[in-house]
């Protein structure tokens, strides 16, 4: 796991490379060797940047707020005060006072300017490299003027991906099951929000019970469980239409569906006589083929990006663990080799690392292994943790989190386990789902 | 009420209508209560003047659950049987509960049940939806080995959707980890 920070102009990559490792030297005395940053580190500290308000009146502010909030719950940056600004004003046409910059640390600087014309919002953004007084990037938005927020997730990305030389993931939407009514008696409802908890809307009525919704890779089709006293139902959703269509008829439960990476297929698991197995589904043709036989529980099926094989979730050696296979069924086989019980296997989508929910002594933790099994680490512990989804550059997890008693809430963390917090949703969620980023 | 003669669980259940009435102890369940006699006075001895003892009043109430109906499988019968932990078993102590229910539906021969299958919430949503239902049929066999046809059997599994028990703790993860027959119909 060696990702590194894509090199910036030179005296901010030193910086920053060199506040990640010996941030008191750094901060009194910049080196001048230039030391790739590894981001997976557990020691990262996060860069100095400065958002101010956007020129163009409140949706000005209310855009370089979102961009900064962004950046903030990445744990890769740090927003400055605007209190502490000393150049004030700023717009996108002219060149910054870096020195007022400098004097407050501001590493990174994020302007820009909101135009609204003929009914059409155009926002102009550039980001400076302070101590090289370089610009790093310029782009201009256009929009209509209620996609303010969109613009702000965007030009985010764009920040995020010029600093760190990876995709960023704001410009995305979570779909998750927004829960109320208490514990034993609750309602479940099929929810959508943005990444950052804003614009948060139902998509069903709580008339039965929905779980494990998942999105497609073209991020406007959905798929989820929903269970009625007397059946099961796996249904295909589509975000823009609102057209929804059940995958079908089964003998048997249905459940724990997922698209393949291509969105043309959906790996489910149909029980039998109390026995569970893997099954996936042409969504063209409508054919659906077996790929599990064992008389355990077989479950939890999730296609690598590449779509050739399926990490899923077994009971055949006597405890829950994970095994991966062809996607056509063959060559299956246990990954999971730690003491403990794994489920809810998930492929990260950049193929690096498999999430997973595991149970030891008691806890539940949010955990990545390679898909070899390899290199298990814990990202998270408490009473229970379950249910990892990844945000589409493969950086951060969301998941659901219990109390004992409590209703469940969603949280985040990213790869390596240091950034930890809850997501800016103040509802109780379950089973949240990471679109791909918005196109 | 003609049927109500022909069952060894409805005499069980007279009887135990009855001596719940005489103990007068059980709120919950209709009791019928029966005139206590009082012995007849000797003709010996002349009426005394003071007034006779009060004599206890007798009420009516309905007797005990139809026999047939869901109200008399959930109370008289049982409705839900519990599992270890991790474990979809039939245990030894749920075993007389199962008999029961499988000569109640051997008895009952319209009553269609739906055995639902539930978990506790020491596990992640999809695995607890198949442990559930490897519970649910696990009973479903289990009523089948005792005479009970299998088209009369469906079963579902609610995972750990609908605990019994909103607590957390053993003693509520162990009154979650169930099954449940459900009567959906042929209940008089």
């Amino acid at each position: 796991m060696t990702k590194t920070l894509r090199t910036l102009s030179r005296p901010t990559a030193l910086l920053f490379s060199l506040l990640c490792a010996i941030t008191a030297l750094v901060l009194a005395a910049p080196a001048r060797a230039e030391i790739q940053l590894n981001v997976n580190r557990g020691d990262v500290q996060p860069l100095p940047v400065a958002v101010p308000a956007f020129g163009g009146g409140q949706v000005g502010a209310d855009i370089a707020e979102v961009i900064g909030a962004n950046l903030q719950r990445s744990g890769l940056f740090r927003p400055l005060d605007p209190a502490s600004f000393v150049e004030k004003n700023l717009t996108a046409a002219v060149q910054p006072r870096f020195a007022d910059w400098k004097t407050i640390n501001a590493q990174g600087l994020v302007n820009g300017q909101v135009t609204v014309e003929g009914g059409k919002l155009r926002v102009d953004f550039r980001l400076w490299d302070v101590f090289a007084e370089q610009q790093l990037l310029g782009l201009q938005f256009t929009s209509s003027p209620e996609n303010w927020r969109r613009v702000a997730h965007k030009i985010s990305d764009a920040v995020y991906e010029r600093l760190t030389g990876e995709k960023g993931y704001f410009d995305t939407r979570v779909v998750f099951v927004a829960e109320s009514g208490g514990r034993g008696k609750t309602i479940k409802r099929l929810a959508i929000m943005d990444q950052d908890g804003a614009n948060p809307s139902y998509l069903t009525t709580g008339d039965s019970i929905v779980m494990t919704p998942r999105f497609s890779s073209n991020s406007q089709e959905i798929t989820y469980m929903s269970l009625r006293p007397d059946s099961s139902t796996i249904y295909l959703f589509n975000l823009e239409t609102a057209r929804r269509e059940s995958l079908g008829t089964f003998q048997g439960m249905v459940f724990a569906p997922r698209f393949s990476p291509d969105g043309g297929k959906v790996a489910f698991s149909v029980e039998r006589g109390g026995n569970s197995d893997i099954f996936v589904m042409n969504l063209s043709s409508r054919t659906s083929t077996r790929l599990t036989s064992d008389p355990a529980i077989d479950t939890s099926a999730s296609f690598s990006p590449d779509g050739s094989k399926i990490v899923f979730n077994s009971d055949r050696g006597g405890s829950p663990q994970l095994y991966m296979m062809g996607a056509d069924g063959s060559g299956q086989r246990r990954i999971s080799g730690g003491g403990g019980r794994y489920t809810t296997p998930v492929w990260s989508p950049t193929g690096e690392f498999i999430a997973f929910t595991k149970q030891t002594g008691g806890e539940f933790h949010i955990g990545v292994m390679r898909p070899d099994g390899s290199d298990e680490r814990l990202l998270t512990t408490s009473y229970l943790d379950e249910g990892p989804t990844w945000a589409p550059n493969g950086r951060v997890l969301m998941f659901s989190r219990e109390t004992p008693g409590g209703p469940p809430k969603l949280w985040s963390v990213d790869v390596t386990g240091r950034i930890l917090q809850p997501m800016p949703y103040p509802g109780a969620g379950s089973d949240p789902a990471w679109s791909p980023l918005l196109n | 009420m003609v049927r109500s003669v022909n069952g060894n669980t409805v005499f069980r259940l007279a009887l135990v209508g009855v001596a719940a009435a005489s103990l007068a102890a059980c709120a919950s369940k209709p009791k019928p209560t029966y005139p206590t006699q009082t012995p007849p006075a000797t003709q010996a001895q002349p009426p005394r003047t003071e007034l006779p003892p009060a004599q206890p009043g007798v009420s009516q109430q309905p007797m005990g659950a139809l026999p047939g109906s869901t109200q008399d499988f959930v109370v008289n019968v049982g409705d839900r049987v519990y599992f270890d932990t991790d474990s979809h078993d039939v245990r030894e102590d749920a075993k007389p509960l199962l008999d029961a229910q499988s000569s109640w539906l051997r008895r009952y021969g319209s009553v269609a049940v739906r055995i639902e299958g539930n978990a506790d919430e020491r596990g992640t949503r999809e695995y607890n939806l198949a442990l559930g239902a490897r519970r649910a049929n696990s009973v479903r066999d289990y009523l089948v080995s005792h005479g009970v046809t299998a088209d009369r059997i469906s079963t579902i599994s609610f995972g750990k959707e609908q605990p019994l028990d909103a607590g957390s703790g053993e003693e509520s993860w162990q009154k979650n980890r169930n099954a449940r027959t459900a009567i959906v119909s042929g209940a008089r």
